[in-house]
């Protein structure tokens, strides 16, 4: 079997097409920069019946030339993925051999977005994304990862070979190098080469995809809802309340982060159980915050109010007993029978000490909010009801500061990720051989200089994903900025 | 404003207090100190003999009189053995009985001894803090400059094509962690196998002999990631400065585009960035751990990793209470900084 190119026989045909118009929307880009400087960019004139059209001049055809020359490029990258979902890595090499794995990844995401489109007027702030090109760009990046890693982590749809499977004289090999000796059914290559235990980089990218888009949604959610609990009532209060946890906001915030986490998940400490112990304080506060959400607005009605917590309750403190307790480690106050799932130790403490990180710049952001709010006449008119304190925080204040915490919330899952990233990168936590991007590209940059492949592929991945979520949230600031 | 700067002196040493407590606190939890004699003295030492080498060395005793060892207030340890030789903290055995001091702790000026490098931590630091020191100065010659200029250049017209792309660009520099681009940039301009070798993948030398060739991408590597930030904010800054009333009125003046930016907006729209420079730094310093690690540039970062990865108590103390002073002091520079450059604050 002949190793693959990276864009196999279209990309004869193709691959000048792209140099040549990639170069032209390089420079066209950099004339359209340096004449908006020069002129002072788009000029208008105004035409007698009060309408504006453009007045011409090199500036607007360097613009023109970008916008055009741009949608041109997306067509022939576009080209490239449509005739490796059909032909497959026979026909567009190692970009098509990855299309092809990745049609219901490509199934997924045009459906997502037709529907969205189409309906876009009915829903709400999430519609309005759709309003906005860099926040579509975003949103279909985030979406792309999420989709492979749901695929690849529960389904088993998209990766080639198993993630941990070694294969004699795969070592190292560079991307596209063809298996000796392939039996039926197996695939025949290494998409994006083996890394140095001769293991499939390609495959193990989209099982690192889930890990991440397992951990960090879930973890900055938690720091939410802690940040939320402490960060309305310090806002809302005031006075020793506000100093106290604004002081530990700050503590926390002063420790070097790399340094927490060395102290936080080396092994030793794990056996003292205390991120344990951090866990089941930690993880209370969903639990508290539903409770106080729930009770604030029904307790007028007993008769409602009282079931309702008493099966919420229920269900999320059975969920958080089973979280918490585990067979071997510190805290187990479940018996086994009635535990639900354990969770694997390693990923309990790097879960944890991620919350533990976020939690006070979340606290902070909602106390910023909070005090902001509190002097509005909404509240103010809620006092003279006669509301309850925590009627006020959650049911008036938080709904009112939800634009802002959305978009940071984006903001957050990317800088969850980067932490992950790092946790990964410096070894710890995740156990070694573990497919998540930081301790992939751990274990690459030993041989970077001379086999770069095994760390760019998930450095690269991290990358998209994180840009992805920076655009999503500017997309979503700018609409919500709208209203 | 004395009184402000004493409050938050008061704060910043209190900070300082807490937060060494807990890295003490989790240093000498059991199964650390276990490790630790193991590491020093054999491997396969038994329970009783860990426990007696912990003891002879006053491991055991409370932590709150270990901390105050440590902080030079309480007496440091002096142990008896049984055939008369007496060993304490704070002397050697030949020394005279009558010099030997009683307390010996950072108070003192004594950091302590590094059980990993085999020197006194005060040295071991300082010698590695300069060295960050100088690729720290490099990076901020290269990131403020750069940043302020993207950030002016995008603000100046929000909305344009230079905006929209100079914005993209720092978008992505902030998606960029350091590790994603440290390993970027090693494979494209390092690696053979993209036979670009212009830069050197390792900085091991730049410590001694700093080159274009070994200091160029650490260097490079940490800017980018803060860049992006400080430029947003720049430009954020810039873009209402721009629609203020002042400008608006330069403008009917007929003041020249150029004369408006550089005269009239760009004092004003400086002074949040300076605010964010400084809070910038601390992060840098999280930057400087990954780089220094991926670059194998043996300074303060690199320390870090070494200390921590070690249980090296002393050490980890020295370099957590540098670190802490270092984010409470930009904290409070750049509070400060910020009422000197704002009259609008300083006469309220």
């Amino acid at each position: 079997m002949e190793p693959l190119t990276w864009t196999g026989p279209i990309g004869q045909f193709l691959d000048p097409v792209l140099y040549v118009l990639a170069a032209i929307f390089a420079v066209a880009l950099v004339a359209q920069i340096v004449l908006g400087v020069a002129t002072g960019g788009a000029r208008v004139t105004t035409n007698p019946d009060g309408t504006l059209s453009s007045a011409g001049g090199p500036y607007d055809l360097a613009a023109t030339a970008t916008r055009w020359v741009g949608v041109g490029l997306v067509g022939v990258v576009l080209l490239y993925i449509l005739a490796g979902v059909f032909g497959g890595p026979g026909m567009a090499g190692i970009i098509g051999g990855m299309s092809q794995q990745l049609i219901p990844v490509w199934v997924a995401l045009v459906l997502t977005y037709v529907l969205s489109i189409r309906y876009k007027r009915k829903l709400g702030l999430y519609g309005k994304l759709f309003d906005s090109t860099v926040g579509m760009i975003g949103f279909a990046l985030v979406m792309f990862w999420v989709y492979a890693g749901v695929m690849a982590g529960l389904f088993d749809w998209i990766t080639t070979h198993e993630s941990l499977s070694q294969v004699s004289g795969m070592k190292n090999k560079v991307p596209g190098t063809p298996l000796r000796g392939a039996e039926e059914g197996e695939y025949a290559w290494y998409l994006l080469g083996g890394d140095n235990l001769a293991r499939d980089v390609f495959s193990r990218l989209f099982k690192g995809a889930w890990v991440v888009v397992q951990i960090a949604p879930l973890a900055t959610l938690f720091a939410f809802m802690v940040g939320i609990t402490l960060g309305l009532p310090a806002g809302y209060y005031g006075g020793r309340l506000d100093t106290v946890l604004s002081f530990l906001a700050n503590l926390i915030l002063a420790f070097p982060v790399i340094l927490l986490f060395y102290l936080l998940v080396t092994p030793e400490i794990v056996a003292t159980g205390i991120p344990n112990y951090m866990a089941t304080v930690l993880f209370i506060f969903p639990l508290i915050f539903v409770a106080v959400l729930l009770n604030s607005r029904y307790y007028t009605q007993p008769s409602f109010r009282t079931p309702l917590l008493i099966v919420v309750l229920g269900v999320l403190g059975w969920i958080y007993l089973s979280l918490i307790s585990d067979g071997g480690s510190k805290v187990a106050v479940l018996p086994e029978f009635l535990d639900l799932f354990d969770i694997d130790p390693g990923i309990l403490v790097v879960f944890v000490s991620v919350v533990f990180v976020n939690a006070p710049t979340v606290f902070r952001i909602v106390r910023g909010l909070a005090l902001d709010i509190k002097t509005r006449d909404y509240v103010a008119a809620a006092q003279t009801r006669g509301e309850g304190p925590w009627y006020i925080m959650l049911w008036e204040i938080l709904p009112n500061a939800r634009g802002p915490l959305i978009v940071d919330f984006c903001l957050r899952i990317g800088y969850t990720t980067i932490l992950l990233g790092t946790l990964g990168f410096f070894g710890l936590g995740l156990e070694s051989e573990s497919p998540d991007w930081g301790t992939t590209i751990n274990a690459g940059r030993r041989l970077l200089s001379v086999y770069p492949h095994a760390a760019i592929a998930p450095a690269l991945s991290l990358l998209t994903l994180v840009l992805g979520l920076n655009l999503l949230a500017d997309g979503l600031r700018e609409e919500s900025l709208k209203d | 404003m004395g009184l402000f700067i004493l409050r938050r002196l008061g704060v910043m040493l209190l900070t300082a207090l807490c937060l060494t407590f807990i890295v003490f606190f989790l240093t000498n939890l059991y199964p650390n100190l276990e490790k630790l004699a193991k590491t020093q003295g054999n491997f396969r030492m038994s329970d009783e003999a860990v426990a007696s080498w912990l003891g002879d060395r006053g491991y055991i005793d409370n932590t709150f009189v270990k901390y105050g060892r440590w902080l030079g207030v309480a007496p440091g340890w002096v142990t008896e053995k049984e055939d008369g030789t007496v060993t304490g903290q704070c002397f050697d055995e030949d020394m005279p009985v009558e010099e030997r001091p009683t307390f010996c702790g950072v108070i003192q000026g004594d950091w302590g001894f590094s059980l990993v490098f085999k020197d006194e931590v005060g040295s071991l630091v300082a010698t590695r803090l300069a060295a960050t020191g100088k690729l720290m100065g490099f990076v901020l010659l290269v990131m403020v400059p750069m940043s302020l200029l993207v950030g002016v250049l995008a603000g100046m017209r929000e909305g344009s094509g230079l905006d929209r792309s100079l914005s993209t660009f720092s978008i992505a520099t902030t998606a960029t962690p350091e590790y994603v681009s440290g390993v970027i940039f090693i494979a494209v301009f390092a690696s053979s196998a993209f036979g670009l070798k212009w830069f050197k993948g390792s900085a091991t030398q730049a410590i001694e002999n700093a080159t274009f060739e070994n200091f160029t991408l650490p260097v490079i590597t940490i800017a980018l990631y803060g860049m992006g930030y400080i430029a947003r904010m720049t430009r954020a800054s810039m873009t209402e400065v721009m629609t203020a009333q002042y400008i608006r009125t330069a403008r009917l003046k007929g003041v020249s585009f150029g004369n408006i930016v550089l005269k009239h907006a760009l004092r004003n729209a400086l002074i949040a960035p300076f605010t964010v420079i400084m809070l910038q730094i601390p992060w840098l310093l999280n930057g400087v751990v990954i780089v220094e690690t991926l670059f194998n540039y043996k300074g303060f970062g690199w320390l870090l990793v070494q200390a921590a990865g070690n249980n090296d108590i002393e050490l980890l103390l020295a370099v957590s209470v540098v670190s802490v002073v270092v984010v409470l002091i930009t904290q409070l520079i750049s509070d400060i900084g910020y009422v000197f450059l704002n009259p609008r604050i300083r006469i309220s």
